[in-house]
């Protein structure tokens, strides 16, 4: 169960990849990085209201169509060969999966509808200055308040603030460190006292936000100790990105394959050499490794697996690694030609780049890892 | 002829129940089986089998299992000799030699790598030469498992140097007991010999004994290779006895003890990353944040290498077109091994410097270190590995080759 998908989920597989060859293609991802929305209205309303992709991990209850974590993560694994620009990581995975482990009932059945069927946005501010997507580096307060909430802080590092028209905030009680005191609040983009100014990302296809709260009206998802709500929602999105990766250094493997089979050099195809024939070897290698344990990692957590936190940690960890390596062998493969802005390559290595330390460091992962497993 | 799963397993169990008797000895029972077929279900009935597809083996095994009962001794280079007379041998070749591999009364040695080819096998030099009503055989052999109490082995040997490499070989069954045949052991690096060099020295190999035809060596032992690499984990090794008093369980113990000898280090040899945690909490060192780091790198890597093993079966028992995932296998291993190296080395500090029972955990650390060399060099170096993997499943040319189209008396060979 753990290592094979069902034909459904294949066929799911097969369907998304025709629509995102068709609608992600290199030019397109050239075009909408370039824009400050980052992404397409259309292709969105597509995937969203035809594909039904933003109510994936959604209960039926709640206007989704009630699968797990696996489906949600070949979804992103697709997402990340095609380097889809969307905001589907922050709103479909983050934010959803925020609101579904930490919000009340009510809450639910007001918000869910909404980002299943694609009409709302949200994303999920959690890191700040440090940059470290630690629960001690939160410093934004929450105080109680008239009818709700005050938030105030400076979140950095927010995937698409420019589109959300909600977020999900990590905030604390006023006085309380590390994981103590953790709350989730739901803010208004357009509330009084949020301001969201872009960052210079250097992937242009994974835009980022700093939000500042200046006593943002907010709303307390569920109760006032969201400490393993966040850890929870931290580890669905640690399988997901790690998945993205998968599919994105898959991507590249593949790339450098064709290319290494066409470029002629000394009379011959480079590919037939051994220095390029191992490295692909290492590489097609990585690659595998970081599916399978993506693919156990999803269905450790949709099966409630104790050791699913041990997992999360680790194949985020590994994919990074993975990712990265990868795309810096696809440059290397390439040669001059790849280190060019004409060649696609530099779109997925930047994209490495970014996911190497989004959500947190490999390091740090696997010190999360390691204290997960009591060691 | 029975083919649900339930038909074979109560023919079976009924079988099982009749005839088991672990109060015989080892080879009556195991001539017993190979008569009625039970022992290897899913070779051809003609030959001792059932004709059983492989998808229902597994009932096979539950029941022998279930019964406590032993099976026929179809494993290591017995088994590889076996499969390969099977898939080659002469009506004759078979009769006289499968039974007796099955009942384990013959043990059997592979003589394929020489000390001058071993990644290229189909360089070999060692010379058949027909003289009459048998062929004379000079050369060396090595890496010879089980050579020294080994009745019979399987040899790759020239017979043509006038003609390319790999059509010039012939493969051939030798009787090991000769004058001819002079087996020395081969110590390694970290001091076991589990492996023998086989001196021939004009020794005789009877016409009969040539499989096929001359100077189809390479296909043979092409078929050879595959169920080797196929059946890479199903070698007595890790094998356990059934702990049964009676005598058969005695002889199956006994035998198992004599065929697991070798590999005693194995488990050394993969890195042992099984002690990693234990080692780090009891030295200490899993406090050190750089250690810790390289201890995780090392557990993430390993289980992505065990998940992904996983994958493969699954896909091969759902019968599903076998992904790249299943040739990847052994070259991880090799990476598991040399980082599981670093690690014990970075967590044993001065103490890697020590071997022998007085050193961390009574010598198993240091055999670790000096022993995870050998897994990316037996069976297929990590080099050729990677060929196979880059050309097979990646597509990649081949590299241009000088040694195929020319008379095999013209490729230059090693000078030492």
């Amino acid at each position: 169960m753990y290592f094979s998908f069902t034909d459904e989920q294949e066929e799911f597989r097969s369907v998304l990849r025709r629509f995102l060859t068709e609608k992600s293609s290199p030019i397109e991802v050239r075009r909408l990085m370039e824009t400050d929305e980052g992404y397409d209205k259309v292709v969105w309303q597509q995937l969203s209201k035809e594909l039904g992709l933003t109510a994936l991990a959604i209960p039926e209850e709640f206007g989704g169509s009630g699968f797990g974590v696996t489906e949600l993560a070949i979804a992103n694994e697709e997402m990340g060969r095609a380097l889809l620009c969307a905001p589907y990581f922050s709103s479909a995975v983050l934010a959803t999966t925020a609101i579904l482990r930490a919000a009340t009932k009510e809450q639910k059945t007001r918000w869910l509808p909404g980002l299943a069927s694609g009409d709302s946005i949200a994303t999920f501010a959690y890191a700040e200055q440090g940059g470290n997507w630690s629960d001690a580096e939160v410093a934004t307060t929450a105080e109680p308040a008239a009818d709700g909430y005050k938030v105030t802080g400076t979140k950095c590092f927010v995937t698409d603030g420019g589109v959300a028209n909600q977020i999900i905030v990590v905030a604390r009680k006023p006085g309380t460190v590390d994981s103590d005191g953790l709350m989730l609040l739901a803010v208004d983009a357009g509330a009084q006292g949020v301001a969201c100014s872009q960052m210079p990302a250097m992937d242009p296809t994974r835009k980022l936000s700093t939000i500042t709260f200046d006593a943002a009206q907010g709303e307390l998802l569920g109760t006032d100790d969201a400490g393993a709500a966040l850890a929870e929602t931290l580890q669905v999105a640690a399988v997901c990105l790690a998945h993205e990766m998968a599919g994105g250094a898959e991507r590249l493997l593949e790339s450098a394959v064709d290319y290494a089979k066409l470029r002629f050099q000394f009379g011959r195809p480079i590919g037939s050499f051994q220095s390029l024939k191992h490295k692909l070897a290492d590489m097609l290698m990585d690659v595998e490794l970081t599916k399978s344990g993506a693919y156990y990692a999803a269905a450790a957590v949709d099966e409630g697996d104790p050791e699913a936190p041990v997992t999360a940690a680790l194949i985020k960890a590994f994919a990074s690694d993975v990712y990265m390596q990868t795309a810096v062998h696809t440059v290397q493969i390439h040669g001059g030609i790849g280190f060019t802005w004409e060649n696609d390559t530099h779109l997925w290595f930047k994209r490495a780049k970014s996911s190497e330390v989004f959500l947190g460091t490999a390091a740090s992962h696997r010190e999360q890892m390691m204290r997960a497993m009591q060691v | 002829m029975q083919h649900t799963e339930e038909e074979v397993r109560s023919a079976l169990r009924q079988w099982l129940e009749q005839n088991w008797d672990p109060d015989s000895s080892l080879i009556e029972w195991r001539n017993k089986l190979v008569d009625s077929g039970w022992g290897v279900a899913d070779w051809p009935s003609e030959w001792f089998g059932k004709d059983l597809p492989l998808a229902l083996m597994p009932i096979v095994n539950e029941e022998f299992q279930r019964a406590h009962a032993i099976g026929v001794a179809n494993k290591g280079a017995g088994r590889l000799a076996a499969m390969t007379l099977l898939e080659h041998g002469t009506p004759d070749q078979k009769s006289q030699f499968l039974r007796r591999i099955l009942t384990g009364e013959d043990v059997w040695c592979q003589l394929f790598s020489e000390p001058g080819s071993g990644s290229d096998l189909a360089g070999a030099n060692t010379r058949a030469v027909l003289q009459g009503d048998h062929w004379l055989v000079n050369g060396q052999k090595v890496w010879t498992t089980s050579a020294h109490h080994a009745d019979y082995g399987f040899l790759l040997a020239r017979t043509d140097m006038d003609i390319p490499k790999h059509q010039g070989l012939s493969f051939f069954l030798i009787d090991m007991r000769q004058p001819g045949v002079e087996v020395k052991p081969l110590r390694q690096m970290n001091g076991h010999a589990s492996f023998n060099e086989v001196f021939l020295t004009d020794a005789i190999i009877p016409k009969e004994y040539l499989v096929l035809s001359e100077g189809d060596g390479w296909k043979i032992a092409t078929t050879t290779l595959m169920y080797e690499r196929r059946n890479a984990d199903s070698t007595l090794r890790g094998k356990k006895a059934h702990g049964g008093e009676q005598r058969i369980y005695q002889e199956e113990a006994e035998e198992i003890r004599v065929a697991n000898e070798p590999y005693t280090w194995y488990p050394q040899r993969a890195g042992r990353v099984d002690l990693v945690v234990q080692r780090a909490q009891e030295t200490g060192r899993n406090t050190d944040p750089v250690v810790r780091q390289e201890i995780a790198k090392l557990i993430c890597l390993n289980r992505c290498v065990e998940w992904t093993a996983r994958r493969a079966r699954t896909a091969q028992e759902q019968g599903r077109p076998p992904g790249p995932e299943g040739s990847l296998g052994k070259l991880a291993s090799s990476v598991v091994a040399r980082a599981a190296n670093r690690v014990h080395t970075m967590i044993a500090g001065g103490d890697a410097m020590l071997t022998g029972e007085d050193s961390p955990m009574q010598g198993v650390i240091a055999e670790v270190l000096v022993s995870t060399p050998a897994i990316s060099i037996a069976g297929g170096t990590d080099e050729i590995q990677k060929n196979i993997i880059s050309e097979r499943v990646l597509g990649m040319p081949k590299e241009p080759r000088t040694d195929v189209d020319v008379p095999f008396r013209d490729v230059k060979k090693n000078s030492f």
